[in-house]
């Protein structure tokens, strides 16, 4: 943190300093506009969200509730839905990342033709999730793509309604948001692997190690740091960043099987006009991305020391 | 040797496998885009043989399409160009200037980065709807500027510190403010940076959904990605004219992809550390 300090020295010249004795104004100039937004769109409403979800009623006529509104919620079996299945989508990470490792390890290996690849696995993630949602709508309905594969390669039998059946509609969802992530892993896990000195892999290329052992033992060891930071980027994404799969592939159906705590909020604040019921879920949201945003921190923390 | 070769090669077939998945969905739903419906239902999954761009005609052309993607180039556009200038001049006080509390924003930034926008979303509803706001594109502008600012004062913090010092230096003490500095000397050494930020932004503002279909609830206010799942409900019994829809928001991104696409890389994963 100290190599801070130094450019800021070194632009302001010390006879300058010395001739005007008080301290420049501009800085602060400068720093204003940042100040401000984040201060409306952030400090504002994350204050506000902790004092509504005491209150009940509509925008214009809000009355305090005490802690009603969470009692409510939480006997909301809705409610319960929605927060298994963010913690369900949550067993999407592991899936991603360990694929996106594979991806990129092989990738790292030289293969012919890998930027080509990184570039196509890395495609979907830059995609509006909107219009990638409507084409898997599609493919995934009864009669759609999917299952007419499936059905001519004779496994009929185990088609399944993949975004009608309860049972089954969170894989169909888990399974898109590892399509659209998968690219951001390799493209991070390939940009770390390319960063490692390569001394230490041919020390151990020259001790015999075999291709598996290589990776096991000494890549991924030292990307160890940026696979924790993807597994926690993608546990917040997972968490609080899911609405356009949800809105637009089940609208949370069949019945409310698929909502997830955004859908929750988005339909109970703005459908339903619960203004205090949406603050509600919002800081408990909060709360668990809060627990996440904690570990990265710890990770970045660790980072800077080392 | 042998065996090296089979490594190689069950490597390449399952990296093709991958590529496959990724761009399957993708070609579905320009193939479809492309087919006229009574070919799609006769066969969703052909080639296009009979190829025609009269889909995306229909929908361009169906109101209040149009509207959709004015109003999502009107937003993209000015959120991410005021966003890119308050970074810009909140990074330069950052790393060149000196004053109470530098430390703390930028580490007030860092954590901003990971805050879920729909936590903010229903006291920023509430202030737009006593503002008068809703239905209106300033709300929204309002709201992806203040999203974006986070992420971009922590990516030109970071890329203005190795902008050399001596520089900067030797302008102040031939007597330039600190805002030309910025503009004649800091900005031009960064424009890359600049440009990768501006991309990755316009690409945030250009796919969000959500905060747009509260925030712009009129037909005709909607932007593209909202009016899109208007779209949906309407002609569902038109999957190539829906699907034509979304090829048209998908084009940009795809021709700034294409433009850029070490731009994005870098972009994208700034945030994650090394």
């Amino acid at each position: 943190m100290g190599e801070r300090v130094e450019p800021a020295a070194r632009a302001l010249p010390a006879e300058g300093r010395r001739r005007r004795r008080r301290r420049p104004v501009w800085p602060y100039v400068f720093a204003l506009p940042t100040v401000a937004a984040i201060g409306l769109v952030f400090g504002y409403p994350l204050v506000m969200v902790v004092r509504d979800s005491f209150y009940a009623g509509s925008a214009n006529f809000l009355v305090y509730v005490g802690t009603a509104n969470y009692r409510n919620v939480v006997a909301d079996p809705v409610f319960v839905t929605s927060l298994k299945n963010n913690l369900k989508l949550l067993a999407t990470v592991p899936v991603m990342t360990v694929l996106a490792l594979a991806i990129a390890l092989f990738l790292n290996s030289r293969i012919r033709g890998w930027r080509a690849y990184r570039a196509i696995v890395f495609f979907p993630y830059i995609l509006p999730a909107t219009a990638i949602g409507l084409a898997f709508s599609y493919l995934l309905q009864r009669n759609g793509t999917l299952n007419t594969l499936l059905r001519d390669v004779g496994l009929g039998g185990i088609a399944p309604d993949w975004l009608g059946s309860a049972h089954v509609v969170m894989f169909s969802i888990g399974g898109v948001i590892v399509w659209q992530q998968l690219g951001f892993g390799v493209v991070v896990f390939t940009a770390a692997l390319l960063s490692l000195p390569p001394e230490v892999s041919e020390a151990a290329r020259i001790d015999g190690a075999r291709w598996w052992q290589l990776q096991r033992h000494v890549l991924i060891p030292q990307i160890r740091r940026t696979i924790e930071f993807f597994v926690v980027i993608e546990a917040i994404t997972v968490l609080s960043w899911v609405f356009n799969y949800v809105y637009v592939l089940t609208q949370a159906g069949p019945g409310f099987a698929s909502s997830v705590l955004e859908y929750y909020i988005w339909n109970n604040g703005f459908q339903n006009g619960s203004i205090g019921v949406a603050s509600t879920v919002a800081v408990i949201l909060l709360g668990m991305a809060s627990i996440l945003i904690a570990v990265f921190f710890r990770l970045r923390g660790r980072q800077v020391q080392a | 040797m042998r065996t090296r070769v089979a490594a190689a090669v069950s490597r390449q077939a399952f990296l093709l496998l991958v590529c496959v998945g990724s761009l399957y969905p993708i070609w579905f739903m320009v193939s479809t885009a492309l087919k006229h419906n009574q070919d799609y239902v006769l066969d969703p999954t052909g080639f296009p043989s009979h190829a025609t761009f009269h889909n995306v005609w229909v929908a361009l052309h169906d109101l209040p399409v149009p509207h959709w993607l004015l109003n999502s180039v009107i937003v993209t556009v000015s959120s991410v160009a005021i966003a890119t200038l308050i970074a810009m001049l909140g990074a330069y006080a950052i790393v060149f200037g000196e004053f109470v509390g530098r430390e703390l924003l930028l580490k007030v930034n860092v954590v901003l980065m990971v805050i879920p926008p729909v936590v903010l979303l229903v006291p920023m509803f509430v202030l737009m709807v006593d503002a008068g706001w809703i239905n209106s594109l300033r709300s929204v502008i309002v709201f992806y500027c203040g999203l974006l600012i986070p992420f971009s004062v922590f990516f030109l913090v970071n890329f203005f510190r190795t902008v050399p010092g001596e520089l900067v230096e030797a302008a102040v003490v031939d007597g330039a403010s600190p805002f030309r500095v910025l503009r004649l000397i800091v900005t031009p050494l960064s424009a890359a940076a600049i440009f990768t930020l501006m991309v990755v932004n316009a690409i945030y503002v250009w796919n969000e959904l959500l905060i747009a279909l509260v925030f712009l609830q009129d037909e005709n206010k909607r932007t593209l990605m909202a009016g899109l799942t208007l779209f949906q409900g309407r002609y569902n019994t038109n999957q190539p004219l829906i699907l034509a829809g979304a090829f048209v928001s998908i084009l940009p991104v795809i021709l700034l992809y294409l433009s850029g696409q070490r731009f994005f890389v870098r972009g994208l994963t700034a945030g994650i550390g090394k």
